[in-house]
């Protein structure tokens, strides 16, 4: 099953390389990996996308948190969480393309951010099966270039009433 | 008053309390050693190969429970204690390495003796520094030397650059340490001690199997007093060796794939493991799906990543063992009723019934060839009043002296468990002499093994490190030989050594001292010739070569599944195939 682990780290040289040699040496998976610093500048935030059974991914938290430059591993899948991907796409236009391209993007709420008499680059962000989708409807006009950042992931606040959680910081 | 890199180094050494370097010269790190050469405080033993300084750093921190420090050169010095550093890694050693660096305007432009130390120590090492500022080298050290002992030990590299060894800087050593990303856990969480405590109490067969992890929390006597406290059997694993006194009536000895007979059936019909400082390797476990079919797991461990790694657990404990061990007694004490041993009777009864159904054995002849576990027998019951510190190689012999060798104490044993170094136990023996000067440090070696670092002879002699080492020589690489027998139809594929060099006159050539058992009635005589000299000393033992050793689980097998002795075809092969008597070996040594 696939999971979203959320790992802080400490901004260092290295670092990425720890985390990246943990994976490949012990057998485990990645599907994509995103890293960048934190409002602290010491400290980097990573994302982690990765498959496994409950044990597997048992395995992965613990010895994340092993790694002595790890600070925090969340696997948020433990949680609820919301989660984006932003992909941007070279698509080759005709003229007669042009308006078709143009009608998919907007379905999408994408964005052109670069045109030439011949293409069109489109930034499209959402969750993977909207890159997919759109990737799907993009391909018949011809994609010449396409890059994806990985998922980025965050956990929700809980929702919860502003009564309780007064409640809750008096006890406190 | 600024000091130089090289003086720092010196300087977090002393306050480390480290008394003994173990190392290798080399370009990058010349300004170190000349900084080492004008001192007192720290003795360089010069090693001949990096290999050999990283095994004795690993047997100085296995004898004395304290860090081992070596120090290499850069590039062919690094790659060559990689072996040692991963062996470090795999058996939890405490050690520090430091290696020179090309300097830092050259890094990365593949400067003559440059490697990438960092990169190529990652996987084994627990922690491992570039330090490119003189500035941060005195609180590196002091953050290396603590991540090595804490938590669960393991090795740690220090990579310094040559140019940061010659700058100056202040010199400040810091108190304390802090890394917001490593808090090792010590306590063991309370409500988890409770219920282990009452599964012990309710358990009808229960195990202790203990690794090495009690050794390295000096957690003996916590065991001893549990394990008497409730009448409960002990396991040993190779590692663990030591951790609780072998000849005690509690002890099966060593249990896996080649364990006691009742060390594994005790394991396998328990109905309670309670494991401490141990990893549930696979060499202990056999086949995982049918390991203690009828147990509930109790695994007491400071690394997470060890419990639920390999098996299931049902209680896990993430803890020092030493302060867990404390707890279950303070708990136990309340409980136990002094019924203990009663309530204990039909699963002692059991063990004893298995104990006397297939005891370790091996037949001697009196004029036969020498067998090799009569040696380790010997060895032992002669030696044992001194207390040795023994070491190993990795094969046949580190199983026989596992078997027989049955030590008292702690920190006693020095062994490759988890990487099986061949070439391990002559230096490791070497680093605890250097550790101990007055102890008698004995290495049980194979002819095969013994040349993986046979060089070292030269810094025993010039160290003035007296181990006596006695090689097991049966002229193969004997464990290899044992599985192409067992399971490669005796095709020996690259097992024969065909001739193995003359270790009498190898040890004369070094100038040390060589004997040689000609026949098994003069075995105890040379034996105590060889314990009675004062300088390194080789015993070359010929042995019969084609002695096997059990009880064995194949690879993958069940532990209660052990062949206990050579299958009828093979003995016949045996008995066709001419025995190579100790005079045969003589005239193929001297041809």
């Amino acid at each position: 099953m696939e999971h979203i682990i959320s790992v802080t780290v400490e901004n260092k040289f290295g670092v990425l390389s720890r985390v990246a040699g943990l994976f490949s040496g012990r057998g485990f998976n990645i599907e994509s990996l995103s890293v960048a610093p934190t409002l602290d500048p010491s400290m980097s935030q990573m994302t982690i996308v990765t498959s496994g059974d409950e044990r597997i991914i048992e395995q992965i938290v613990k010895q994340l948190n092993k790694l002595i430059d790890v600070i925090k591993v969340v696997d948020l899948n433990e949680t609820e969480f919301v989660s984006r991907e932003t992909a941007i796409i070279k698509v080759h236009t005709k003229d007669a393309d042009r308006a078709e391209a143009l009608r998919i993007v907007d379905i999408f709420r994408a964005n052109v951010i670069d045109s030439t008499p011949s293409t069109y680059t489109i930034e499209v962000s959402g969750d993977p099966k909207k890159i997919e989708a759109i990737i799907n409807l993009l391909q018949p006009l011809g994609i010449k270039d396409l890059v994806r950042t990985g998922r980025v992931a965050v956990a929700r606040e809980p929702a919860r009433p502003v009564a309780v959680q007064t409640k809750k910081v008096a006890r406190d | 008053m600024k000091l130089t890199g090289a003086e720092i180094f010196i300087e977090c050494l002393k306050r480390e309390g480290v008394k003994t370097v173990f190392a290798l010269p080399g370009g990058v790190v010349l300004k170190i050693f000349d900084t080492l050469h004008q001192q007192k405080d720290v003795e360089v033993i010069l090693t001949r190969h990096e290999q050999g300084a990283g095994h004795m750093a690993e047997g100085y921190a296995k004898a004395t429970g304290k860090a081992g420090v070596c120090l290499v050169t850069s590039g062919p010095g690094m790659t060559n204690v990689i072996t040692a550093l991963a062996d470090a890694y795999m058996d939890s050693v405490p050690m520090v390495c430091f290696s020179g660096q090309v300097p830092t305007s050259l890094i990365g432009n593949d400067a003559f003796q440059e490697a990438d130390n960092i990169g190529l120590s990652r996987p084994c090492t627990k922690y491992n520094f570039l330090v490119k500022d003189v500035n941060d080298l005195a609180a590196t050290i002091k953050e290396a030397f603590y991540i090595a002992t804490t938590g669960r030990p393991g090795p740690v590299l220090v990579d310094i650059p040559k140019d940061v060894s010659m700058a100056k800087a202040e010199f400040t050593y810091p108190n304390s340490v802090s890394i917001r990303g490593y808090n090792p856990t010590y306590e063991g969480n309370k409500w988890q001690i409770k219920q282990a405590a009452e599964a012990i109490m309710k358990a009808k067969k229960p195990i202790l199997y203990v690794g090495g992890g009690v050794i390295f929390s000096s957690a003996s006597q916590e065991l001893l007093e549990l394990a008497e406290m409730t009448q409960i059997p002990v396991d040993m694993t190779l590692m663990g060796l030591g951790a609780f006194p072998g000849e005690h009536p509690l002890s099966l000895g060593m249990l896996g794939m080649h364990g006691t007979y009742q060390a594994n059936m005790a394991m396998h019909y328990s109905d309670l493991v309670i494991a401490i400082g141990a990893r549930f390797d696979d060499r202990v476990t056999g086949k995982v799906s049918e390991f203690c079919p009828y147990a509930k797991v109790i695994h007491v461990d400071i690394d997470p990543t060890s419990i639920r790694k390999n098996i299931n657990v049902d209680i896990p404990i993430v803890g020092d063992c030493k302060t867990v061990l404390r707890e279950f007694n303070q708990i136990l004490r309340a409980t136990v009723n002094g019924e203990q041993k009663e309530l204990r009777k039909p699963w002692w009864d059991q063990i004893q019934e298995w104990q006397q159904a297939h005891p370790l054995t091996y037949h001697q002849e009196k004029d036969g060839p020498i067998k090799p576990q009569q040696v380790v027998k010997r060895l032992y019951e002669l030696t044992r009043d001194r207390d040795p510190i023994v070491s190993t190689d990795v094969g046949q012999h580190q199983m026989w002296a596992a078997q027989y060798f049955k030590l008292a104490k702690p920190n006693r044993w020095l062994t490759s468990g988890g990487l099986g170094t061949m070439g391990f136990g002559f230096p490791a023996a070497m680093g605890a002499q250097a550790a101990f000067r007055d102890r008698l440090v004995l290495c049980i070696a194979g002819d095969g093994s013994i040349q993986m670092n046979m060089q070292e002879m030269a810094t025993a002699v010039v160290s003035k490190l007296p181990v006596k080492i006695i090689i097991l020589n049966n002229g193969f690489h004997g464990m290899v030989r044992q599985w192409q027998d067992l399971f490669y139809e005796g095709r020996y594929a690259s097992s024969d050594l065909g001739t193995t060099p003359d270790f009498v006159k190898l040890a004369e050539a070094y100038g040390a001292v060589g004997l040689r058992v000609k026949k098994v009635g003069d075995l105890d005589a040379v034996l105590k010739e060889a314990m009675a000299t004062d300088k390194p000393v080789i015993v070359d033992v010929p042995t019969y070569p084609y002695e096997n050793c059990y009880p064995m689980i194949p690879a993958g097998g069940c532990n209660h599944e052990m062949l206990l002795e050579d299958p009828p075809e093979l003995k016949k092969k045996q008995a066709g195939a001419g025995k190579v008597t100790p005079e045969d070996k003589d005239t193929v040594l001297t041809a």
